[in-house]
């Protein structure tokens, strides 16, 4: 080590939201190790429970706070930590790091930071430092002239060069904007901004340029590398976290490679870089002008993928570098022998494609630009680009089967939908190409490089081929290996050949894969070694491809090997905290003598960090994947409960085939997903459950209303548009629903159940062998049943359950887990009203709270589970959640400010993107812990009350009591503002925006930062009561004001918030509860 | 659509891997070799050193960016490494049928046709380089279905240099200071470096006697094919120009000459460096480069003379990156200063030679 140092404080990136999310784990993770392998003690603040970096054996001190400069100040003066990274936490971490550094905080205890000087960070991220610092060299950035007069505009416009865009200061939505490409448009479109507003802002129009990303290493030698480049498939204009991004590049010549390689490295010298950053380019397609778009001198989501793309471990090799090594110390971690100054030679194609979840949201617009509104992501990995590009439209799971033999889509207006990009993008390709649109058409209206579209184009055509075909006998060998060369799924063979054969596509496929194998079409296994084979490498990260004839590895067939499902891309209902579970197996089986195997294709994720295991197959959860590596691993066993639903769903085909599933068997699985089994099960064992039928008719509907009453939750089995369940309060809301989302028919049946008001509900998390529980924990919503248990807060051990309910719920879910012969990891979900319990949902697979209820109980019970999975005994631990004199809470993180014009409301349907977990001495300590993690802040002014109906208004009447008390000005709507002045609670009374004239508006007030704080409770989720609060809580949202929608939450919150300040909170590492 | 035929490529071991032909559907042999860079086809097909070679491109997915016209720039080539291929064929995984890129006026098979180049894709790089990488480089052809199956032909038992230096003195750029440019099969971007450098180059072919270019300023040895045991001619003359004090810098096959006038001796590698992505280290500092190189034949830093010493090292396999003397003016490189294709880290060098002049 160059450094004398022997403490380092790392900061985290806290809980998972759109544009920070699992890569920060990886990166983290990584520096971790690299500071083990110096023997430099580590200390972790980051709030995110779930991750695998806050999981012990990573770092010596874990401090589940929030990471802001208050906390992070106190943590220092604590732990006294000799240097800080920040790069490896994302913007929050910087952000974080850069307060402290300009508060002095860094300095006066002496912390020095390791890797990138803080000033060098400054200078990227204010950009107009970010502007002359690059002006310095005479590097090109994307600037913008303000002028006030069409004189102006045309001399700016002339050293700009056309076309140009032309943007009015100050005009909101974009009024008066446009693009110019002669001096006559630009003195148009100029009178008529500055109409509107006296500057007019006139800046080069890119629109069409290439974009292009390098991943750069500098270390304190000045020894520069450039790990990889990626080129986004989608041109200007859309965010790189929105859009399809390919690595290597493929339409850069080498001067045009080379020439912004050498821009890159030039700029993070000027800089003054140590460790990594990246440099993204705007490149134009006609020439070589290129702007720099930014420079971030972090860990990004894009080194994530990079350093999955390439093998070269980017954190691992920055952390390192900003100790103080040399390039020229390290090696290649691939390799071992070779040295890790170098850049990785790629032998395959990899590409990366956006996962988003916009159905879930209301209100939210399809469109992707310039922000970005995807929750994960996926990596594919292929000898051709077709292949790479087919595995990757099949991973993001959105019901896609690659390119071609898709489902219909309905697109009205092909040319508008192909100029106007949204998250079907891909498809709409598809759909033009399918209707003869040419690539020069297509290229014209989306501006996507010619490129692309020729190897698009190419899988169309083999698609055609295909479909001349009507049997297997009769289809050519070689087609089909040029298909399967082109990434088309057994499934797409079987449609394309076919068609509307009345056996199930899942038989179809079958016959497909028997068919091939006969005729020796098999793909190969191929590893990613940095170096292109060039020398030898004893890698384990390996992908399937059908681009080649021999395998890369030699399987043992010793049978003493497991494999473990991941849980795939991110999304809303399934992220990193599968992530945990599916790492935490591979230790297990790792530790317990066995070799582990993981699959998984998320680059976000420390599952597919390949020392994680000892095989990483970097490819696709589908069932004939998953076949294709079991085929040729014969392991001993495969585990399906770790991944979340993905590999769940996988458990009754692959039981077909023979494969050992281990735990659970398949049979009791399919027991517990099919409603009606799993319904009838309970019925039979005397458990109680909410009414539900699945019915085909309205008529059917009214009669099951009829008996249980309204509210209802109806879950459709085939979706319109808009969120996929809905709770219905009266007739007009369910024939409403029906009409729009949900087309009940034969085909289509929708699920209906008795929604029951008020009531708790509760989480059992536990472990089983052979139908006996070995472990459980039992953890109670703060919020009623109603809010999805992905956005619930969750607290752990409960504080406020009746023992006998808890003694019920133990009974009922001993019953449940003998019935099925439950061995491995299981949730089930409980309603409870008085001392009630109903059985909502069991799933046979470890839960979203695994990690959580793992970390407070330190018992870890994915651990135990694998160990059952294993066989082997497994003691019940001798602690009990009643011994915990601490208590846990786990609270949801929302992203509605990255989702324009979505309802900030939580409902029915999940919205979340990640969570926090917070521990404190008693529920209002780990309440405000996890509260402020989450980025709610205290609010020191006013608070704004709009609180539902009058049960929900008389609940928050002692929050509103404690408020008042503690000086907060009150405002509240009408309503409210009656109910308080009633209770002798005074309160301004404010108007909503439906009475423009009335004064003063809430809206107003909230612009003016007079309110920080709102509580927002809608009385039910029907449309009309949506659409009342829809604008207070999106102004709430969009002005970064906090917003709670439940009573339930605000009540703790508040009062957690005005019993204890935050300097009293105490500052205690996990270990030291 | 495209009507392609089979073709085979067939190794001296035996082995052979099926595929399809692209660019001229005729037959060819040669030494075969893998390049590990992720682009630079049009320069590396026209590079002189890949004289008799069979190109096999490691990154799966060729002819994306089409080819840039045929050009000339001040009477040297402005897009081609030369005035054409050298390469015997070309091998990939993957062949683009249709390319995209503002500079190219054809596609890659339209350019091989005109050369006459055979062009094989589908087949697995990948397990071939490893089977180089394992026995060595090796002697193979391409055979298209329906063609004649040539011999094998080994390119390193033939004076190559003699067959692609320049047959008469030409003279490039204008400028106070000159230099003598050994023509051994030279990438016309070591001339454009030069040039652009303010310097009259005078390219001579490699048996040229330049000593008798006596107001040359200095001496510049380019890269070229084959075995450096071939070229004796250029080692004595430039034994001789090593009495003198001028300035000499070399490349590649420079450097192992150079190499072999100063006494040291010269070896074959069990496979070549041909990537872009190749780390060397300057002796003795903390200064390391991303170099483009191209080489098959190393020289023995053991053998080097007291007052020579080793300039760089490769930081994978410890092998001589180039040379320098001690007290003279006098050094060279083993890798590719000039890029085209590759990194442009260590283009410096160009301006170190002409601050000795």
């Amino acid at each position: 080590m160059k450094e004398n140092i022997k403490k380092v404080l790392l900061l985290g990136s806290g809980a998972l939201k759109i544009g920070e999310a699992g890569e920060f784990d990886y990166s983290g993770s990584q520096a971790l190790k690299a500071m083990k392998e110096e023997g430099i003690e580590t200390v972790l603040i980051n709030p995110n429970i779930a991750t695998v970096q806050t999981s012990e054996g990573f770092a010596d001190k874990i401090y589940f706070l929030p990471v802001t400069p208050e906390f992070v100040e106190r943590v220092i003066e604590k732990e006294r930590p000799d240097g800080i990274l920040l790069a490896f936490g994302g913007q929050t971490a910087l952000n974080c790091g850069v307060k402290l550094y300009e508060s002095g905080v860094l300095e006066k205890y002496g912390v020095r930071v390791l890797g990138t000087p803080v000033q060098a960070i400054i200078d990227t991220e204010d950009r107009e430092l970010f502007v002359k610092k690059l002006d310095e060299i005479e590097v090109k950035t994307i600037k913008s002239e303000a002028v006030e007069s069409v004189a102006g505009a045309i001399k700016a416009a002339s050293r700009l060069g056309y076309p140009v865009i032309v943007r009015a200061a100050y005009a909101l939505g974009g009024l008066g904007s446009g693009f110019c490409d002669n001096e006559e448009e630009l003195v148009a479109l100029t009178e008529k901004a500055l109409s509107f507003s006296p500057q007019v802002l006139v800046e080069k129009s890119l629109k069409g340029w290439k974009e292009v990303e390098y991943e750069v290493v500098r270390d304190r030698f000045d020894n520069c590398i450039t790990v990889c480049n990626m080129e986004n498939f989608d041109p200007l204009g859309i965010h790189t976290g929105e859009s399809i991004v390919v690595a290597p590049s493929q339409t850069l010549s080498n001067e045009d490679y080379h020439y912004l390689r050498k821009l890159a490295i030039r700029i993070i010298r000027h800089i003054g870089i140590v460790g990594e950053c990246n440099v993204q380019y705007a490149f134009d397609p006609e020439s070589m002008d290129y702007r720099v778009i930014e420079v971030n001198a972090r860990l990004s989501r894009s080194s994530a993928l990079a350093s999955k793309a390439t093998g070269y471990p980017l954190a691992f090799v920055a952390a390192k570098l900003g100790l103080g090594y040399g390039l020229f110390d390290l090696k290649n971690s691939v390799t071992k022998e070779t040295s890790a100054f170098f850049e990785p030679a790629l032998d395959y194609c990899v590409v990366k494609l956006p996962r988003w979840d916009l159905g879930k949201f209301h209100g939210v617009r399809r469109e992707i630009g310039s922000s970005m509104k995807s929750v994960g992501e996926v990596m594919a990995i292929g000898r051709t680009f077709e292949e790479a590009m087919q595995k990757g439209l099949r991973m993001i799971g959105r019901g896609m089967h690659g390119f071609v033999e898709n489902k219909e889509m309905k697109i009205e207006d092909i040319d508008s939908a192909l100029s106007t990009p949204t998250d079907n993008r891909v498809f709409v390709i598809a759909e033009a190409m399918k209707r003869g649109y040419s690539v020069d058409r297509i290229h014209e209206l989306t501006k996507i490089d010619r490129w692309f579209l020729y190897k698009l184009d190419n899988i169309m055509q083999t698609g055609r081929e295909l479909e001349k075909h009507d049997s297997l006998e009769a289809l050519p060998d070689e087609l089909l290996r040029q298909a399967k060369q082109q990434g088309f799924s057994d499934f797409q063979v079987a449609r394309s050949i076919f068609r509307d054969s009345a056996e199930s596509p899942e038989e179809l496929s079958l016959r497909v894969r028997r068919h091939r194998k006969e005729r020796g079409i098999v793909p190969v296994v191929k590893q990613i070694d940095t170096l292109a084979a060039e020398y030898p490498a004893q890698t384990n990260y390996l992908y399937i491809t059908y681009n080649g004839s021999t395998n890369d590895v030699n399987f043992l067939h010793d049978h003493r090997s497991i494999v473990v499902l991941g849980s795939g891309a991110y999304r809303i209902g399934s992220s990193v905290e599968f992530d945990w579970c599916s790492v935490n197996a591979l230790m297990t089986v790792k530790k317990e003598g066995w070799r582990s195997v993981m699959i998984n294709y998320n680059p976000e994720t420390v599952s597919t960090d390949y020392d994680m295991c000892d095989r990483l197959y970097f490819d696709e959860l589908t069932f004939e994947r998953v076949m294709d590596i079991l085929d040729l691993e014969q392991p001993h066993g495969t585990i399906l409960s770790v991944g979340g639903q993905i590999p769940n769903n996988l458990a009754m085909r692959l039981d077909a085939e023979g494969v050992n599933i281990l735990g659970t068997s398949a049979k009791s699985i399919d027991n517990a997903e099919d409603r009606h089994k799993f319904s009838s099960m309970l019925d039979n064992l005397g458990i109680d459950q909410p009414r539900w039928r699945e019915l085909t008719s309205k008529s059917d509907i009214d009669a099951f209303i009829e008996e249980v009453g309204f509210p209802v939750l109806v879950r459709p089995s085939y979706v319109l548009s808009g969120a996929a369940m809905n709770v219905c309060s009266n007739d007009e809301e369910l024939d409403r629903f029906l009409r729009l989302a949900a087309n009940v028919s034969k085909q289509h049946p929708v699920v209906v159940s008795e929604f029951i008001q008020n009531a708790k509900e509760i989480e059992m998390d536990a472990v089983a062998q052979n139908g006996e529980i070995k472990a459980y924990a039992i953890s109670e919503h703060i919020e009623f049943a109603g809010v999805h248990s992905g956005d619930a807060t969750i607290q752990f051990p409960p504080q406020k359950l009746y023992v006998e309910t808890m003694r019920r719920i133990k009974k009922v879910s001993g019953q449940i887990a003998k019935a099925l012969d439950i061995s491995g990891p299981f949730n089930i979900q409980f309603l409870a009203k008085n001392n009630d319990i109903k059985v909502i949902e069991c799933n046979l697979r470890a839960s979203r709270s695994f990690p959580f209820v793992s970390k407070v109980l330190k018992i870890n019970f994915i651990d135990l589970a694998t160990k059952v999975m294993l066989g082997l005994p497994v003691e019940k631990p001798n602690k009990s959640a009643f011994d915990l004199d601490y208590v846990g809470i786990k609270a949801s993180q929302f992203s509605f400010s990255r989702l324009q014009g979505s309802d900030p409301v939580l409902g029915v349907d999940m919205s979340s993107t990640g969570e926090v977990g917070c521990l404190g001495t008693d529920t209002g300590e780990a309440v405000l812990k996890a509260m402020l993690a989450v980025g709610h802040r205290i609010p020191k002014k006013g608070v704004l009350m709009s609180t539902g109906s009058a049960r929900q208004k008389a609940a928050m009447l002692a929050s509103a009591q404690l408020l008042h008390k503690h000086g907060y000005t009150i405002y509240a709507t009408r309503g409210t503002h009656a109910f308080l002045g009633e209770n002798g609670i005074p309160a301004v009374r404010v108007y909503m925006p439906s009475q423009p004239d009335e004064h003063p508006q809430a809206l107003e007030l909230l612009h003016r930062k007079e309110i920080d704080l709102v509580v927002n409770v809608p009385k039910n989720l029907t449309p009309t009561e949506l659409s009342n609060g829809y604008i207070i809580r999106r102004a709430a949202i969009d002005l970064n004001i906090p917003l709670l929608t439940n009573t339930r939450l605000a009540e703790a919150f508040i009062k957690a918030f005005t019993s204890l300040r935050t300097d009293e909170i105490e500052i205690k590492s996990w270990d030291e509860y | 659509m495209h009507e392609v035929k089979n073709a085979s490529l067939i190794l001296e071991d035996g082995t052979v891997f099926k595929g399809k032909s692209f660019g001229y559907p005729g037959s060819t042999a040669g030494e075969v070799v893998f390049n590990t860079a992720m682009t630079g086809y049009p320069e590396s097909l026209t590079d002189p050193s890949y004289e008799g070679q069979i190109l096999i491109t490691t990154y799966p997915i060729l002819g994306n960016y089409g080819v840039p016209p045929r050009r000339q720039q001040d009477d040297v080539s402005e897009y081609y490494e030369s005035d054409h291929i050298h390469a015997r064929a070309i091998v990939a995984q993957d062949y683009s049928w249709n390319h995209s890129h503002w500079q190219a006026d054809r596609s890659l098979a339209d350019w091989l046709n005109e050369e006459k180049i055979p062009g094989i894709y589908g087949i697995d790089t990948r397990a071939l380089t490893k089977l180089l990488r394992e026995k060595g480089s090796m002697l193979g052809k391409i055979v298209v279905e329906g063609e004649e199956e040539p011999d094998f032909y080994d390119p390193n038992k033939e004076n190559l240099v003699a067959k692609v230096s320049c047959k008469e003195v030409e003279v490039h750029g204008k400028g106070e200071k000159k230099v003598v440019l050994v023509d051994c099969g030279v990438k016309h971007n070591i001339i454009r470096c030069l040039t652009r450098r303010g310097l009259t180059v005078v390219r001579v072919p490699w048996d040229y006697d330049f000593n008798t270019i006596t107001d040359a300023d200095g001496i510049f040895i380019s890269n070229g094919p084959g075995n450096p045991d071939m070229v004796d001619v250029t080692v004595d003359n430039l034994r001789k120009a090593m009495q003198g004090d001028k300035p000499i810098c070399g490349i590649c096959m420079g450097n192992q000459l150079l190499s072999r006038a100063a006494g040291a001796s010269v070896y074959k590698l069990k496979y070549g460096h041909r990537s872009h992505n190749q780390p060397v280290r300057q002796a003795g500092t903390d200064r390391c480069y991303v170099t483009s190189q191209n080489h098959g034949f190393a020289v023995d830093d053991k053998t080097l003379p007291m007052e020579w010493e080793p300039l760089f090292i490769n930081m994978n396999d410890g092998t001589n990156e180039g040379i320098r003397h001690k007290t003279k003016p006098f050094f060279s490189a083993q890798f590719h200063p000039e890029a085209s294709s590759g990194p442009k880290d260590t283009e410096f060098l160009f301006d170190e030679f002409v601050k000795l002049l």
